[in-house]
């Protein structure tokens, strides 16, 4: 039984100091609505997670510093985004963001199709143009 | 103004529940979700999130909203829009009448959420209660208490395109029953969820898709095993991060047949919510033994077999679940 003294309190950083509400029993085994400062068990998978992306966008960064791609293609990754989920949101087919990774083609693009990748991705034209620094 | 946040586990029931008690029908969070037949279970091997196969303990995005309109005869206005302007001053006119608004958001552009629970998630259900200056009251359900917004990145979340694009949605009540036929509407409802479980005759949704789930981690063995903690670590953040209030809404589930058994007096129903529990208990086992195999500091092998045993026995308890609550009227 899940009860009230027994609802995981770990304080897992993935909260950010939040708390989430779970159901658990009291002693006579009613239900209730408990705060809950997290469970050591979802912060293990939301960090795995978080991993994942934050591996992904390094991964990005250096393909972009080799000239193989785009500054495009390692903003995609650090706003948590992939091919599929950027294409959708600038309403695209996949090819055509997938050109827009490479180098050459990026450069060229149209001020109008910089505002659009600019607006999708909540970047300003200049950051978008570029590399930040590395901040790890 | 009247409004009271309430803090629930999960966006959708959590602002259904709120609506309607903020315009006199007083219903629970688990009243809600269990009302509109949101257990559930779906493995989609082939509709891929972020690279992960898709997993779900509940039903579609919306299908809360829409099965309790159409159980408890509740209806709701929904309004979308095809440009963000008019989505924005649509928005402020029904503050102005003094309506609480639900709209349907990205989660990863609003801009209270830590960077820790950014993803994106087009289908994120809020309530906006109050406008200052430029500045939206919110009341988001997952939160503890309200929040607020500044105009700008709210109407960003509620625009995003891609899958589930929200088109500016935003929605509410147009009539409020007064009171709910428990006696009639309960039955009705439980033995729909009881029976979509056990009898679903695809192999990706109810206890099928948990067998189906059960049989691809078995085969996970001659994979690679930077992907296969991926795949089994998404499982676990389905049941436990995404505003399930615990074990993949289970727990809810049963404090919703708890709730029902004393409202229609069901002994049968109070003992079948004390069986949801021990399964909700069951699917936190299997969290945990998957969280422990896939931790870094872990060097063993990784279990397949045992993970899927666990996971088949969890399938095996919920049958036994639903099979008593068809007999319960």
């Amino acid at each position: 039984m899940m009860e009230i003294n027994d609802v995981p309190q770990d304080a897992i950083s993935t909260y950010a100091e939040n708390k989430k509400a779970v159901y658990a029993t009291d002693k006579n085994g009613q239900y209730a609505v408990v705060s809950s400062s997290g469970w050591d068990v979802e912060e293990e998978v939301t960090k795995q997670a978080l991993t994942e992306l934050q591996r992904q966008a390094d991964l990005a960064y250096q393909a972009v510093v080799s000239g193989s791609k785009s500054p495009l293609y390692y903003h995609m990754y650090a706003q948590r985004m992939d091919v599929t989920v950027l294409a959708q949101s600038m309403g695209m087919f996949k090819w055509r963001v997938k050109r827009h990774l490479q180098p050459d083609t990026f450069k060229s693009l149209s001020a109008g199709m910089f505002a659009r990748y600019s607006d999708a991705l909540g970047l300003d034209v200049e950051q978008l143009k570029k590399l930040p620094e590395l901040k790890y | 103004m009247q409004f009271k946040h309430q803090h629930a586990a999960h966006c959708e029931s959590g602002v259904m529940s709120s609506m309607c008690t903020n315009h006199g029908l007083v219903l629970s969070e688990a009243m809600v979700f269990g009302l509109s037949n949101a257990l559930s279970f779906v493995y989609l091997p082939f509709v891929k999130i972020g690279g992960m196969p898709l997993v779900a303990y509940r039903s579609m995005p919306k299908s809360i909203i829409k099965g309790l309109q159409k159980n408890i005869g509740m209806k709701m206005k929904v309004e979308k829009f095809s440009n963000p302007e008019q989505g924005g001053k649509r928005l402020d006119e029904l503050l102005a009448q003094g309506k609480i608004v639900g709209a349907q958001t990205s989660v990863f552009w609003l801009p209270y959420f830590p960077e820790e629970m950014r993803f994106h998630f087009n289908a994120h259900n809020l309530m906006i209660v109050d406008k200052t200056n430029d500045t939206y009251t919110i009341s988001d359900p997952v939160f503890e208490h309200l929040v607020e917004s500044d105009s700008k990145s709210l109407l960003k979340a509620r625009f995003v395109k891609g899958v589930m694009a929200p088109k500016g949605a935003l929605y509410y009540p147009t009539f409020v029953p007064e009171s709910i036929d428990y006696q009639k509407v309960l039955p009705k409802c439980i033995k729909k969820t009881a029976k979509t479980m056990l009898k679903t005759p695809v192999p990706i949704a109810g206890l099928k898709g948990m067998h189906t789930l059960a049989r691809h981690i078995r085969r996970l063995e001659k994979k690679d095993e930077h992907s296969n903690k991926l795949f089994l670590g998404n499982i676990i953040r389905m049941q436990e991060e995404i505003g399930t209030g615990g074990a993949g809404f289970r727990f809810i589930y049963a404090s919703f047949l708890q709730e029902s058994g004393e409202l229609i007096n069901n002994q049968d129903l109070i003992k079948a919510s004390q069986m949801m529990t021990a399964t909700g208990d069951a699917w936190r086992e299997f969290a945990l033994l998957i969280a422990k195999s896939i931790r870094s500091k872990n060097k063993k092998a990784i279990d397949y077999q045992a993970i899927a045993e666990k996971l088949e026995s969890v399938a095996d308890l919920e049958k036994k679940v639903y099979t008593f609550l068809l007999q319960a009227f």
